[in-house]
């Protein structure tokens, strides 16, 4: 038993997709979800025995299966039927990695699908193709699309209980493309499928004929990964996590002469790619100095790109504590006080004018206060003047913090405009909050 | 590894693996970073010799700036005990072990009818993170392994009673955690969250990362139970109308000699091993751990008491 099969090769050199899906119990999510793990046969004997067990208890009769059993992993959930807290689960085809978060569509959903969406290049977003888009659909797309997702696909589902009618599925399609348009989404995928039945789940269906794009598992095998997309794009960005100085404690087996002087800091990129002799600007120390050595353990590097974790040095020896942000020469956000941001408020108290807070941004935490300006309307995609946000709401507040932060605006450059509001009292995340200092009014 | 030599050229997209292992030390030096005193749970299995292989490259050339930790159940195989001494000693780093059978030999914990002690290590754990004083503590814990691991956060709060309480954790959200907590409260540090079975076999294949012989096939003597071959031994006897056979076999986890199973394979090297593991039809809990067969929410059930 030497041979290798192409399996085991392939997660040392494909790629990783994350995405998130959103839908509820009644849109099929959890059969889609299912589908997909047993159409990439990621399911394996002893999971499937206990659920076809499970099943049969529960009247499912004839081998039909209750593919939610699968992914609903408390016993709370599998015992009221309802999914409580995101799950990730994990497969892979020939051509690609994938970690699914799994995100319920109905409790709590802004947290569930912020949670899943703030770490995913692509959400699917399920629909039921006898009902259309629904109150839910507009409110996961608005989330999906607040929060930048770089691919949106929407699954319309149940295709067979329409006998897989082209007119009815167009009609169906023409709602979603004019509910994201209204939204302000710009690109959807949609796909019909039937997560019972397997069309377009894993293979193209010759039930569809008159629909010619990918299944929607070819589909995520080809969408580049936020950094295939961005990694050349963006301007170099990363936040520091601590300075690496040996001199206290080398690793085993290292020569202490060549480490003598060994100073450098460590961080994940955030954004974008980092040369040897690349200048780059130090927040809060104010000062350009240059790269000139970017080391792993696996021995330096020529460049490194988002979002590899690094230890870099520099050419002068500057104040780089933990939450110093470098960033490529001239390309450094102004550092702000008061900064105008979306945000999400997770928790039942919500989030208030006056509140005190702490910001956590990349390996920063800060004292602020947040001003609340407004609220969107779910239903009108209309901002209206508000001091409170509930839980699940969206809005937009003025956080005034205690001292200057260099936050990107969350619109143009994604994760290193993102920020946690965490109550300095339990310690909870009770908000996320994104950067966007150019919207004003409804947009 | 010397930072002499020649740079690295690096232009082609990060593999699953590169993105796997950057999120891993990113994690590790986060904690390190904004924790008094973390300790890494070490036993010695392939998990957890990979959290600690991820937590040298994080801080290289730096030695590792934490402790390890191993609850011993007493029925440990004495093969792993060897390689986690062993292994402390490579990385230069201190080991602290609590121990089962010192519960039991003064009364705290009383030994259960079946004889399994893998429930058993929870109070021995609870009581040594709050003499030891860590207030995080890596594991190498998988969101592949079991239903309610897969709800698992990468940081996860515990009451001052190691209590999970899985129906209020803390969302996370981009590569940020909220490790705040209260005195008594700690966190339990997951860096490997996302790898798979597979990808953590790629990855011991990737970095040469040294195992237990007892994850290679070899010869033992072995008699069937459930589906499982037990090794015998003073923990396993075989009961009657149980064969003792001599077989070739691999253990696919390396747990309490009275609850893990081993399987029957000829995979004598990490590339048949992994060949193995890319062809598997039963996931490994359910191959080789009796503790996880009891109910749907067996692991859910010791979670929320504080198990890791």
């Amino acid at each position: 038993m030497t041979t290798t099969p192409d399996t085991t090769a392939a997660t040392q050199t494909t790629t990783l997709l994350r995405f998130a899906t959103a839908g509820s119990v009644d849109d099929g999510k959890s059969t889609l979800v299912g589908r997909l793990l047993h159409d990439a046969k990621a399911i394996l004997a002893d999971q499937l025995e206990a659920v076809t067990r499970t099943s049969e208890e529960r009247g499912f009769v004839g081998g039909a299966f209750d593919f939610a059993l699968l992914t609903d992993g408390l016993r709370a959930e599998r015992e009221q039927g309802i999914t409580i807290d995101v799950a990730y689960r994990y497969f892979a085809t020939d051509k690609r990695s994938f970690i699914l978060a799994d995100c319920p569509g109905h409790v709590q959903y802004t947290r569930n699908m912020v949670t899943g969406a703030t770490t995913a290049d692509a959400v699917v977003v399920l629909i039921d193709a006898r009902t259309g888009a629904t109150e839910q659909t507009r409110r996961h797309l608005t989330v999906v699309q607040r929060l930048g997702i770089r691919h949106v696909i929407v699954a319309i589902n149940k295709i067979d209980l329409l006998d897989y009618d082209q007119v009815a599925y167009a009609k169906v399609e023409h709602e979603v493309e004019e509910l994201a348009e209204e939204i302000g989404l710009d690109t959807a995928h949609l796909i019909p499928v039937s997560a019972l039945a397997g069309d377009n789940v894993a293979a193209a269906s010759a039930n569809t004929p008159w629909y010619s794009g990918p299944s929607l598992l070819e589909l995520l095998e080809t969408l580049p990964s936020k950094e295939e997309d961005t990694a050349d794009l963006e301007p170099f960005r990363l936040d520091v996590q601590s300075v690496l100085r040996p001199q206290g404690g080398l690793a085993p087996g290292l020569d202490p002469e060549q480490f003598r002087d060994y100073r450098a800091v460590t961080g994940q990129v955030t954004s974008g790619r980092v040369h040897l002799g690349d200048e780059i600007d130090v927040h809060p120390a104010g000062v350009r100095t240059t790269v000139i050595g970017i080391d792993t353990a696996d021995g330096p590097l020529e460049s490194a790109g988002a979002p590899l974790s690094v230890a870099l040095r520099l050419a002068d020896d500057i104040d780089t504590a933990r939450g110093t942000v470098l960033a490529a020469a001239g390309t450094l956000p102004q550092p702000r006080k008061i900064v105008r941001a979306e945000v999400f408020p997770f928790t039942a108290q919500g989030l208030h004018s006056g509140d005190r807070v702490l910001v956590k941004a990349g390996t920063t935490t800060v004292k602020a206060l947040v001003r609340i300006e407004s609220k969107r309307n779910l239903t009108t995609s209309v901002s209206e003047p508000a001091e409170v946000l509930a839980g699940n709401d969206i809005g937009v507040a003025e956080v005034k913090l205690a001292s200057a932060l260099p936050l990107a605006d969350f619109r143009e450059h994604g994760r290193s405009g993102g920020f946690l509001i965490i109550d300095p009292q339990t310690g909870a995340t009770v908000a996320a909050g994104i950067h966007t200092p150019a919207e004003e009014g409804t947009a | 590894m010397s930072i002499d030599h020649a740079p690295l050229s690096t232009n082609e997209p990060l593999s699953t693996l590169d993105v796997l292992e950057s999120e891993a030390i990113h994690i590790i030096r986060e904690v390190a970073a904004e924790f008094e005193k973390p300790v890494l749970l070490f036993s010695g299995g392939k998990d957890s010799v990979t959290v600690l292989h991820l937590a040298a490259k994080a801080f290289w050339p730096a030695k590792i700036p934490f402790g390890l930790l191993h609850v011993d159940t007493g029925h440990n195989f004495p093969e792993i005990l060897k390689f986690r001494d062993e292994t402390a000693a490579r990385y230069d780093i201190e080991l602290s072990v609590a121990k089962v059978q010192d519960y039991i030999d003064d009364g705290r914990l009383r030994e259960r009818a079946d004889g399994t002690r893998n429930t058993l290590q929870t109070q021995p754990l609870i009581d040594a993170i709050a003499d030891g004083g860590y207030d995080a503590v890596f594991g190498g814990a998988r969101r592949d392994e079991d239903k309610a691991r897969a709800k698992e956060r990468i940081l996860s709060l515990r009451d001052e009673f190691g209590q999970w309480d899985p129906s209020n954790q803390r969302p996370e959200l981009w590569n940020i955690y909220n490790g705040r907590h209260t005195v008594g409260e700690h966190v339990r540090v997951f860096p490997i969250s996302n790898f798979t079975e597979l990808d953590v076999w790629s990855y011991i294949e990737r970095e040469n990362i040294a195992l237990p012989h007892l994850y290679y096939a070899h010869e033992r003597e072995v008699f069937n139970r459930d589906g499982m071959w037990w090794s015998t031994g003073e923990f396993s006897t075989p009961r009657a109308g149980e064969d003792v056979v001599r077989k070739s076999v691999r253990y696919r986890t390396v747990g309490d000699m009275s609850c893990t199973g081993a399987v029957e394979s000829d995979a004598s090297d990490i590339a048949s091993v992994l060949a193995e593991v890319a062809v598997t039809t039963v996931t490994e809990r359910g191959a080789t751990r009796a503790d996880d067969r009891i109910s749907a929410a067996a692991m859910e059930d010791r979670k929320k008491d504080g198990y890791f």
